[in-house]
């Protein structure tokens, strides 16, 4: 990342929002615990993304952003802490933490939108990963915000499909834990 | 040993200390039930499952051990909700196994089938879907560690019908490590530097309080308080879930705080300079407008559970600890405010000034309900269990009753549930065979669990019932009188024959509508042992709770009993 995007990042990523990554066992019911916790403690949930790890078939690693306006983060931290299948929490600071998510669309393209399309494509950094003869689908994988400018870009467009996974998160390097 | 989910369920009950449980059976746990007649475990038969559900709560609160139900799928294990969610909020150990379809239909609308897990996450510590009978021994004991360590509560077992009839080889987990909970850890090691911090509060203060909760008898830190209360001289309250905590009796008790507590106990609260919390949670009933709450102190916060902090009032100090550990180690530093002499004349001004008050019964009305409680507890031998459901005749009770010992007051806090009372004392009274139980309940509350009267009588629990009955929801009516210009909506209750109920359900009933009446049936119902009793008291439906605060009101602006407010 240049510190363009660094800054890009900070600027464009509201201080309330924090990253929580949060070690969970692999057990039924896991996530249902903890969007339920969010729901009746009336937690406000950003984005979720839930996946195996490198931590083994035993434990996942769940990202959830959540809105530290909605309820003090030493309140939601607490009460994540109280799930039994919560093993761990770290507490990323968006500042402290690098980011990414996935960003798909699905762009229709007449002749009269192929030009302006594949100048933002290029901007961006995105890929284009499918195409037919109407359409092409597009993918970036980047920062929060450099998909938050492509959706916007994308907006010109009509009949876009958009899908982003939300972001998952590490410790940047250099940052004490 | 080869055993069928079910017989290792029965036996993993056995190994985890059960000897008795509250239960009703069904199609989905049939086969655990077969196993259960091969068992020394006690089974008592509920009437309906949320009766069984307050039965272990009462059972748990009055013992100190776990309760556990064992129901079926479906019906009945939604019936089962408000006494988990109860549980949940006044932090009793429960362990429930709800019976659940087989596996292979789960999830296709099967006959019964509810999705428990999924109703009760909300309000459950933990809950289990056991998916194969290997399972089952590690399931049932992390389930009772769970319910009955840290912060207790309730911990629901769902039971597939096709598990419990595979086999497995038994086994039992010999250690917390065999639980496979990597992210469970109960207790921490007590923070001495926050020890140290709290004492030194302790040391400057002038005005303290010691706020006891419900975590005080929960970790039976009763003793450690006493000595510590003695030691250092400061003031007691205790809330609606810690009566008892502290011997109503000493003269450093100043009684129960919040909406409906002392005038003494409320005030001290509002005017001290230190506010030390022992497992109490800062609940809305107590705090009343939480920006008014206790504006010149500094809180010292002891609870097993971390989040408990800063939740509703930030904090200067925290101890995460159980009550006991944190008491002993605090009275080990010898800390003592220096001179509590200016206090001690102020709240004994206030005492003398506000006491809980009444006014005596007069010829030819209905009976006062605090003289009918305080009747009973004069001719209650030391020790008497009494449990509520909740509203005014809970008030009373926790008001007028005095508290000795802990483990006496079963009330449900929390939650406020009706038709907790009389199931909770039915459990209480298994859990203490040998102790009175005094189901005190009013009218409304009692006729939503009153079919458990026939679940006493049938196996033989004898606990006794006082029904304070003035044909009204007491504390709604109160609440339509003072805050909705006394518009009553929906709150006349026309009183059935509860004489009839009671010899109905085999149970002995009395009817008492004068003062005269009232001491022979309360001296009859003291010569009854043989069978459960109930009186049903008539009593003054004009009689309000007071002290009051009003619901979101400052804790400042607590209104007296009419005849104190020329003062």
């Amino acid at each position: 990342m240049n510190s363009h995007e660094i800054i890009e990042e900070v600027i464009h990523t509201p201080v309330r929002l924090h990253i929580l990554s949060v070690k969970v066992e692999n057990k039924p019911g896991v996530l249902m615990r903890i969007a339920g916790l969010f729901t009746r403690r009336g937690f406000n949930i950003y984005s979720l993304s839930v996946a195996p790890s490198e931590l083994g078939a035993r434990f996942s690693r769940v990202t959830i952003v959540v809105d530290a306006e909605s309820a003090p983060l030493e309140q939601i931290v607490g009460q994540l802490n109280k799930l039994i299948n919560v093993v761990e929490i770290s507490d990323l600071s968006p500042k402290d933490a690098v980011e990414r998510e996935l960003l798909i669309a699905t762009v229709p393209t007449h002749v009269d939108v192929r030009t302006p399309l594949l100048d933002i494509i290029a901007t961006a950094n995105a890929a284009i990963i499918d195409v037919d003869s109407s359409a092409v689908t597009i993918m970036l994988a980047g920062t929060p915000s450099a998909c938050d400018d492509l959706e916007r870009e994308l907006e010109a467009f009509a009949n876009v499909e958009l899908y982003r996974t939300g972001r998952v998160a590490l410790p940047r390097l250099g940052t004490p834990a | 040993m080869q055993l069928t989910g079910a017989q290792a369920l029965i036996k993993s009950l056995e190994q985890a200390g059960v000897d008795v449980m509250f239960g009703y059976p069904g199609g989905a746990i049939l086969p655990t039930y077969d196993a259960l007649l091969d068992s020394s475990i006690r089974h008592v038969l509920v009437r309906h499952e949320q009766g069984g559900g307050h039965m272990a709560e009462g059972y748990a609160l009055a013992t100190g051990k776990p309760g556990v139900l064992m129901i079926t799928s479906g019906p009945g294990a939604t019936n089962a909700i408000t006494p988990i969610a109860d549980a949940y909020l006044d932090s009793v150990p429960l362990v429930v196994i709800t019976g659940q379809v087989s596996t292979s239909v789960m999830g296709t609308d099967a006959f019964q089938e509810a999705p428990i897990i999924g109703i009760t996450a909300g309000i459950v510590k933990h809950s289990y879907l056991v998916q194969s009978a290997d399972e089952i021994p590690r399931v049932v004991a992390a389930a009772f560690y769970i319910a009955t360590t840290g912060r207790p509560g309730p911990v629901l077992i769902d039971f597939p019908k096709n598990v419990s009839l595979e086999t497995m080889e038994w086994y039992w987990p010999s250690s917390v490590e065999e639980l496979d909970l990597p992210g469970y850890q109960p207790e921490v090691a007590l923070d001495m530097d926050a020890v140290t911090e709290a004492a030194e509060l302790i040391n400057q203060a002038e005005r303290p309080i010691l706020y006891v909760g419900g975590g005080t008898i929960k970790s039976d830190a009763s003793k450690e308080l006493l000595a510590f209360a003695e030691r250092t001289g400061m003031p007691v309250v205790t809330t609606l879930q810690a009566r008892g905590a502290f011997p109503d009796s000493h003269e450093q008790h100043l009684g129960m705080p919040g909406m409906h507590g002392t005038y003494t106990a409320v005030t001290a609260i509002q005017q001290s300079d230190l506010l030390i919390s022992l497992g109490a949670r800062f609940d809305d009933r107590v705090t009343g407008k939480v920006s008014t709450f206790a504006p010149h102190a500094k809180i010292i916060h002891v609870d097993i559970d971390p989040v408990e902090f800063n939740k509703i009032k930030k904090v200067n100090v925290a101890i995460q600890s159980n009550v006991a550990a944190a008491l002993s180690a605090l009275d080990k530093t010898g800390t003592k405010p220096k001179n509590l002499e200016v206090w001690w004349k102020q709240l004994n001004a206030w005492r003398e000034e506000f006491p809980l008050f009444y006014e005596a019964q007069e010829e030819g009305s209905p009976l006062r309900p605090q003289m009918v409680i305080e009747a009973i507890n004069k001719s209650s031998k030391p020790g008497t269990i009494v449990s509520t459901d909740v509203g005014q005749h809970q008030m009373y009770a926790s008001q007028f009753w005095k508290f000795e010992e802990p483990r006496t007051w079963l009330s449900s806090g929390g939650a406020g549930t009706m038709g907790f009372g009389l199931p909770a004392a039915i459990g209480a009274k298994v859990g203490a065979p040998d102790t009175t139980v005094w189901a005190i309940v009013g009218d409304g509350g009692v006729v939503m669990t009153i079919q458990e009267l026939l679940a006493a009588s049938a196996a033989g629990i004898n606990i006794k019932v006082c029904i304070l009955n003035n044909e009204f929801l007491g504390m709604v009516y109160q609440w339509q009188q003072l805050v909705y210009d006394g518009r009553l909506s929906h709150v006349a209750l026309p009183s059935p024959d509860f004489v009839k109920i009671a010899e109905g359900m085999h149970c002995v009933g009395i009817k008492a509508t004068t003062e005269a009446e009232m001491h022979a049936a309360i001296k009859q119902a003291n010569e009854i042992n043989d069978r459960p009793v109930v009186i049903d008291f008539r009593t003054d439906a004009s009689e309000n709770v007071w002290p009051m605060v009003h619901a979101g009101a400052s804790n400042d602006d607590i209104i007296v009993h009419p005849s104190q407010r020329g003062n």
